[in-house]
């Protein structure tokens, strides 16, 4: 009985440590944003609870700073459009993968999200040739292009999921009853996959919002966004500024999260 | 009109104009994503075995080296075609780039291209062998024209057999490249092995913690799965550089292991910009992917099958051994595989935190993608790894099933 009882032990802690491994990252850069000292490590005074070492310094560096403000507008931008894209053709597609008729399902099914697994620098590599040839690159429309591709599977994904629970005797009732494709769409089909088309969407922003290999490759000066500028800080001048960056998209993240897992359980209920 | 085009379309079968409808909202879609993805990594095949640039430069030099048996030097007229064009291309601005790819395929003659047009501006007339041989005596060397016959190649295999540490000799036969040179073929396999054990580590992590969430009580359940899915949704930058923050000498793991006396303040461990920082990133990083469909499938799976197999006088671990872990299967493969097709085709996180020794072979793509501008050899690697992540979908699709890949829970 006592050997049981080590093992539960010894599994419990096993998964605290594991645990901590996932989410301790994520929490310590939010403390050493409000560093005062120039450093990516808690100071002695940090440590003591000094209020002198703490301070706000790197948040206003953020906001003053040209760079990171046009970082937000473009990333917001490009985002937005991306995801606009989509959300409406992968949401038009899951309703055909849907329907019991779609010829050659698999194969569309596993074309449609291949974006998401092909490795980002071949696309991105791909993309770049591609893009400047039709004078694409360095420009927002070819970013929001390549960034609605790389979101597409996700609400493709999402909304196949939510129509799988979908009840397709409505459609034909609605049908039956005189309502045309649109009219279906509108007043059946949409109020009930709403949930996981938002999902989808939120999905698609956050990989639009987070991406950086395609900016990197094709954006010019113009086109820098968070990610990129966020690239740029770790790579050549590594300062708390980013950690105060880091700290704003965590924040992001967990309201992303939470919107999604209320959406979720709103589909499900 | 009508009505006979209208028996003609029922005439196909039932269900020919559903699936006409359902094809109709599919296709707006596979054509965005012709014209946005498909054609782009096509084009990337295409320039993997393409490359027009010295062709167009220099014709009439290689129409001449046509008739050259490819023993001693090529005739006077491939001497006064190349003086001409290596001219015309040095006022065309495109010398640069004929001489970079003369110079990937014989080292040197970069300096000998634009030395040579440099030069040839004072000469006026023949003989040519002797003007250009005065200039740089490489001219007089059969490799020299070897290499600018290579490059004159439109469609060439020279990336590919570059990709896989492999070359062309002069006399038209393959090659191994010398033991110092192969660098392509180490990496794949460093690649592959990587890719291998942030697999095997994200399954030792994942797995008992995705058995804890899968039958722990609802409300804890909930919270524990937001541990996971709070990674999962953060900035993949953020979280790289997170472990900068928590790895680096002077960082906050090295300082609690001093703080406690576990290592001196002079004995800091190197824990990041190296194969150690990618390890550890990358798990970190991947590790959501496995536990998710560990969880659903062991969410599926009955207590009361455990409780079974203990009253029939299984030990705890034989219990585990022939009733759960068989029943996990489905969940481990598709977390193993989703986690490995994603790590092999991982770059930011080795480029931000692998240093030198951590890089994968998507870093050598984005190498020469930037900074040697060697598209083809960047394409034919893009290529090859290309080909080994489809081939890992096919198997996840025809294991798993791609319409299955759920995100979240």
């Amino acid at each position: 009985m006592t050997g049981a009882r080590i093992g539960r032990f010894g599994y419990l802690a096993f998964c605290t440590c594991v645990f901590i491994f996932l989410v301790a990252p994520i929490i310590v850069i939010v403390p050493l944003s409000f560093n005062a000292e120039p450093y990516f490590t808690f100071t002695e005074g940090m440590l003591r609870l000094d209020p002198e070492a703490w301070s706000l310094r790197w948040y206003r560096e953020i906001v003053e700073n040209e760079a990171w403000t046009r970082g937000l507008v473009n990333s917001l931008v490009i985002g937005v459009s991306a995801t606009v894209l989509a959300t409406g053709l992968g949401t038009l597609a899951a309703l055909g993968l849907s329907s019991p008729a779609m010829p050659a399902r698999r194969f569309i099914t596993g074309l449609l999200i291949s974006p998401m697994v092909t490795p980002v620098i071949i696309s991105a590599a791909g993309m770049f040739f591609f893009y400047t040839n039709l004078g694409l690159a360095q420009t927002h429309l070819g970013l929001i292009l390549a960034h609605a591709t790389l979101g597409l599977p996700f609400v493709v994904i999402t909304v196949v999921a939510t129509l799988s629970a979908f009840d397709h005797n409505l459609t034909r009732a609605a049908a039956s009853l005189g309502a045309g494709p649109v009219r279906i769409f509108r007043t059946v089909q949409l109020p009930l996959i709403a949930p996981g088309v938002i999902s989808g969407a939120l999905f698609a922003f956050a990989t639009s919002f987070d991406e950086v290999v395609v900016v990197l490759f094709m954006g010019g000066l113009e086109q820098r966004t968070i990610p990129r500028q966020m690239w740029a800080g770790i790579r050549e001048q590594i300062s708390p500024a980013i950690l105060a960056v880091a700290t704003f998209l965590v924040v992001f993240a967990l309201a992303l999260l939470l919107t999604v897992e209320w959406l979720r359980r709103r589909a499900s209920a | 009109m009508s009505e006979r085009r209208g028996r003609r379309v029922a005439g196909v079968g039932p269900g020919y104009r559903e699936r006409l409808r359902a094809l109709g909202l599919v296709l707006p879609l596979l054509i965005f994503l012709g014209v946005t993805f498909l054609a782009p990594l096509g084009t990337m095949l295409l320039r993997s075995v393409y490359d027009p640039v010295v062709a167009d430069a220099l014709p009439a030099t290689l129409t001449a080296l046509r008739a050259w048996d490819g023993e001693g030097l090529p005739p006077e007229a491939a001497y006064e075609a190349a003086a001409r064009e290596i001219g015309t291309a040095r006022e065309a601005r495109t010398l640069g780039q004929v001489a970079s790819r003369a110079n990937r395929i014989e080292s040197g003659l970069r300096g000998v291209l634009t030395r040579t047009a440099r030069d040839l501006r004072e000469v006026t007339e023949g003989p040519w062998r002797e003007a250009m041989t005065a200039i740089d005596s490489a001219w007089v060397d059969p490799g020299t024209w070897h290499a600018i016959r290579a490059a004159g190649e439109r469609f060439t295999a020279r990336h590919y057999l570059n990709a896989v540490d492999m070359r062309r000799l002069a006399d038209g036969s393959v090659a191994r490249q010398p033991e110092e040179r192969r660098i392509y073929l180490p990496l794949l396999w460093r690649t592959l092995l990587v890719s291998l054990a942030i697999t095997v580590f994200c399954l030792i992590l994942g797995y008992p913690i995705a058995h804890l969430i899968a039958h722990a009580k609802p409300g804890r359940a909930g919270l524990l799965l937001a541990l996971v899915l709070v990674p999962f949704w953060t900035s993949l930058l953020v979280r790289t550089t997170s472990w900068i923050v928590l790895l680096q000498t002077q960082g906050v793991v090295n300082d609690l292991l001093v703080a406690i006396g576990l290592v001196g303040d002079d004995g800091r461990l190197s824990m990041v910009y190296n194969m150690t920082g990618t390890l550890v990133a990358m798990t970190h990083v991947l590790l959501p992917f496995m536990v998710l469909p560990l969880y659903s499938v062991m969410r599926s799976i009955p207590p009361l099958h455990m409780r079974a197999a203990a009253s029939m006088g299984a030990t705890p671990a034989q219990a585990f051994r022939r009733v759960y872990w068989p029943q996990t299967l489905p969940g481990v493969g598709a977390g193993s595989l989703l986690v490995f097709i994603l790590a092999i085709g991982y770059y930011i996180t080795p480029a931000l935190v692998g240093g030198s020794s951590g890089q994968l072979i998507s870093n050598m793509v984005a190498y020469h993608m930037q900074t040697s501008l060697n598209w083809g050899l960047a394409a034919a690697l893009g290529a090859l790894l290309l080909v080994g992540v489809l081939v890992l979908y096919l198997l996840y699709d025809r294991l798993i099933g791609v319409e299955r890949m759920s995100l979240g829970s």
